[in-house]
């Protein structure tokens, strides 16, 4: 009798299996049903991503998810973060345990078309370079030939080096460790001579050091890293909302649109304005969100430039120049699909 | 169950027909039940797969194929970026037997050390020996891999500040350098020399056992085998002009080039997997003792038979059958307690295939699925080569 029962519950768990596969992709409702963003972040990459004793977290990666939130729950402080490392990240947004993954993280072919994500634009153009050791008196990367390397493991950074080396006939040894603590630790005692990633984390991550003027930045840049945010793929609602959720900041930027004026220029008579705004016509509503989307992530969160200066331009401690990352019509990359 | 009973209590004639046979229709059960069991597993298996599928996510085992594209830091077997991700699965997976086997050997060896000298009349040795296993044994083994790997190794001299010994053993914070044996023409005739003298000696002391049995008398064939199995080699070796040469490391650049590199990763691994382990197997070993009951000593006693010989050949074959079970699910728990190797980064198979790999390639349910026969693959191999050592110790019923 048992044993029957066993085998009837089992088949029921079988055809439950089977039946519940198709649960639709439908996070705009999950997340407004809930009343809180759920973004996942990095462990703690200052300027990017970072909680300070309080919890809060600051950077440009949370700026992007708080903007996220303001269009689509008009609060940017509706988010929760949850800290990923390098190897955790896209299980946890195929899994739907985030609603997006906003981690510096590079977008390649392989990413896009095989995880079953889609990167939803750039924040960030960044590239690889090397922190050494002072005291081993390298001045280019290509004098590294036999030297040991401290890497995150699950990051492009770890193909970029093997191919780098490679093309430069030099060897090398990884020690590659999951978190970027470890990696900065297995640097300071000296495990490796050199530690290699994200330009932009370099400076942030010499910070970290006990001794930051015992280890200095190569010039070289050896890689493209575009970073970006990334949300699951067969979700176009929500995948357009955080593409054009980015693009409407870059546009306010470009448009001189800010947090500190987004109130006088709902007076605006400019009519790219007023469409980015939502004081005319309806882009709010063909991305399924209030017609005040675009005006509550940059009133609340700020326009693109705003959140660069804010976290990694030059008056913060990475002092990044804008460089690559200003706008199209400034000699950088950023440029945006216009606001009609 | 009461109705089939009933059934065959009121018409005995039917308990004739094979339904009724209770062994037919066990076996008739069991063999449902494992068809539904592998239906139920093979469903969610390719239920899973279309899902995944369906969200745009790759599946099946094709990237194992493809080049990885990235180095990993210790391989028995040559590896490049150029190779494929299925390659990376056998170094990692060689990486993973590697600590093992060897964790295995030195943590059997230093347990039953440990579990002899918990049971030494001498006070001393008796107390540094249960300070010992209580110590390690309470606690963490992570914390001891950190440990080792942060507060013992990672602190000692870089490269240049090497500590060394007679030029040719270096210590520093990238691992310890050995001479690494360079095998010059004619060296297979002395391998080939020693597993010869190997097969002589077994049977050599089959002989000797033989004349022992038939005449009583004794023959030295502990003394007489180390000459067949040294001996005979060295002097093979040495008529032959000692075809071997040492590679010895040398700091050129950066690191040391030459000899063989043993990476602190894997040293503080082996360490910490060998001293956790042994502490459980010298309690394993100090039960096992305890278990052999006092009248065998005290009969050897009065046989005048010597402490040491009665250690060796009375108490521990007898102890062994007390012991080789836990000792199996020791090991077995050694094995898979390297998996933590990922923590410090040591190459094994999680950190190189279901990190590395998996992230680059995102096809996790393959990899987790490869990873996971892999232990029980060990495991399995584990066990059964262990039930086949405890049947050869087992009582002997004549
Ligand atoms: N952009 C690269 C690298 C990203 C990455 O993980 N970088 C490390 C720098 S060492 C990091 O951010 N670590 C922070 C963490 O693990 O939380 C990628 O997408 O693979």
């Amino acid at each position: 009798m048992k044993k029957t029962m066993s085998v009837l519950t089992g088949a029921l768990v079988a055809t439950a299996v089977t039946a519940g596969a198709a649960s639709a992709a439908d996070t705009l409702e999950t997340v407004k049903a809930r009343g809180e963003l759920i973004c996942g972040v990095s462990t703690g990459l200052p300027g990017f991503s970072l909680p300070d004793e309080k919890g809060n977290w600051t950077g440009l990666d949370v700026d992007t998810c708080r903007g996220v939130a303001a269009a689509v729950l008009g609060d940017a402080t509706k988010v929760k973060f949850i800290p990923l490392t390098a190897k955790e990240r896209f299980t946890a947004l195929q899994s739907g345990e985030i609603d997006m993954l906003s981690r510096n993280t590079t977008w390649t072919h392989t990413r896009d078309t095989s995880l079953g994500l889609n990167f939803a634009g750039v924040n960030f153009y960044d590239g690889q370079g090397f922190l050494v050791q002072k005291e081993l008196g390298v001045k280019s990367a290509t004098e590294l030939d036999g030297a040991s390397v401290c890497i995150q493991s699950g990051t492009t950074t770890e193909l970029n080096l093997a191919d780098y080396f490679k093309a430069n006939n030099m060897s090398f040894s990884p020690v590659v460790y999951d978190t970027s603590d470890q990696t900065v630790q297995g640097f300071a005692a000296g495990r490796c001579d050199i530690l290699t990633s994200d330009t932009s984390q370099l400076a942030a991550l010499r910070s970290k050091l006990d001794n930051p003027d015992a280890a200095e930045i190569l010039p070289e840049v050896i890689s493209k890293e575009p970073l970006g945010p990334v949300v699951r793929q067969a979700d176009d609602v929500w995948f357009n909302i955080v593409k054009w959720t980015l693009f409407a900041q870059l546009n306010a930027e470009e448009l001189g649109v800010t947090s500190a004026n987004a109130d006088d220029m709902l007076k605006s008579e400019n009519a790219s304005i007023q469409r980015l705004l939502g004081t005319n016509g309806d882009l709010g509503e063909k991305l399924g969100l209030g017609s005040n989307w675009a005006y509550n992530a940059i009133k609340q969160v700020g326009n693109y430039g705003e959140m660069f200066e804010r976290n990694v331009g030059p008056k913060t401690p990475l002092q990044i120049p804008r460089g690559a990352n200003a706008l199209w019509n400034k000699g950088g990359f950023m440029y945006a699909p216009p606001v009609r | 169950m009461s109705q089939n009973q009933s059934d065959i209590t009121t018409k005995p004639k039917q308990s004739s027909s094979a339904f009724n046979d209770p062994r037919v229709r066990g076996a008739v059960f069991q063999v449902l039940l494992v068809g539904f069991l592998v239906w139920f597993g093979w469903t969610i298996f390719q239920n899973t797969l279309q899902n995944m599928e369906s969200r745009g996510i790759t599946t099946g085992f094709d990237f194992l194929s493809n080049p990885a594209g990235f180095e990993i830091l210790m391989s028995l077997v040559p590896f490049d970026s150029s190779d494929t991700y299925g390659r990376t699965f056998i170094v990692g997976l060689l990486n993973t037997v590697l600590v093992s086997f060897v964790g295995i050997v030195l943590a059997t060896i230093l347990g039953f050390i440990m579990g002899v000298a918990r049971l030494s009349q001498n006070w001393l040795i008796a107390k540094v020996a249960t300070v010992y296993v209580e110590t390690l044994r309470n606690i963490p083994l992570l914390l001891q891999i950190f440990f080792w790997y942060f507060a013992v190794l990672q602190p000692l001299p870089s490269p240049r500040k090497s500590l060394e010994l007679a030029e040719t053993f270096f210590v520093n914070n990238r691992g310890l350098y050995v001479p690494a044996p360079v095998f010059g023409d004619g060296f297979t005739a002395v391998v080939v020399t020693f597993f010869i003298g190997i097969i002589a000696s077994v049977v050599m002391g089959k002989w000797a056992f033989k004349r022992f049995e038939a005449t009583g008398q004794t023959f030295p064939t502990f003394y007489a085998s180390i000459g067949l199995i040294i001996g005979l080699p060295l002097v093979v070796f040495a008529v032959l002009g000692a075809p071997l040469s040492w590679d010895l490391p040398a700091l050129k650049g950066f690191n040391f080039r030459g000899g063989v590199q043993i990476i602190p990763e894997f040293i503080a691994l082996l360490l910490a997997l060998t001293t956790y382990t042994a502490a459980f197997i010298a309690e394993i070993v100090r039960s096992g003792i305890m278990a052999v009951p006092h009248g065998q000593t005290e009969a050897a006693e009065s046989l005048g038979i010597k402490k040491s010989v009665t250690l060796r050949l009375i108490i521990i074959p007898q102890a062994m059958r007390v012991v080789i079970p836990p000792l199996t699910s020791q090991y077995l728990n050694l094995a898979k307690n390297s998996s933590l190797a990922t923590a410090i980064g040591y190459p094994d198979i999680v950190s190189v295939f279901m990190g590395t790999t998996l992230n680059q390639t995102g096809q996790a349910v393959e990899i987790v699925a490869m990873t996971m026969a892999v232990y029980l693959t060990i495991s399995l191999t584990l066990s059964v080569l262990m039930n086949w050592y405890n049947k050869s110790m087992a009582l002997k019923e004549r």
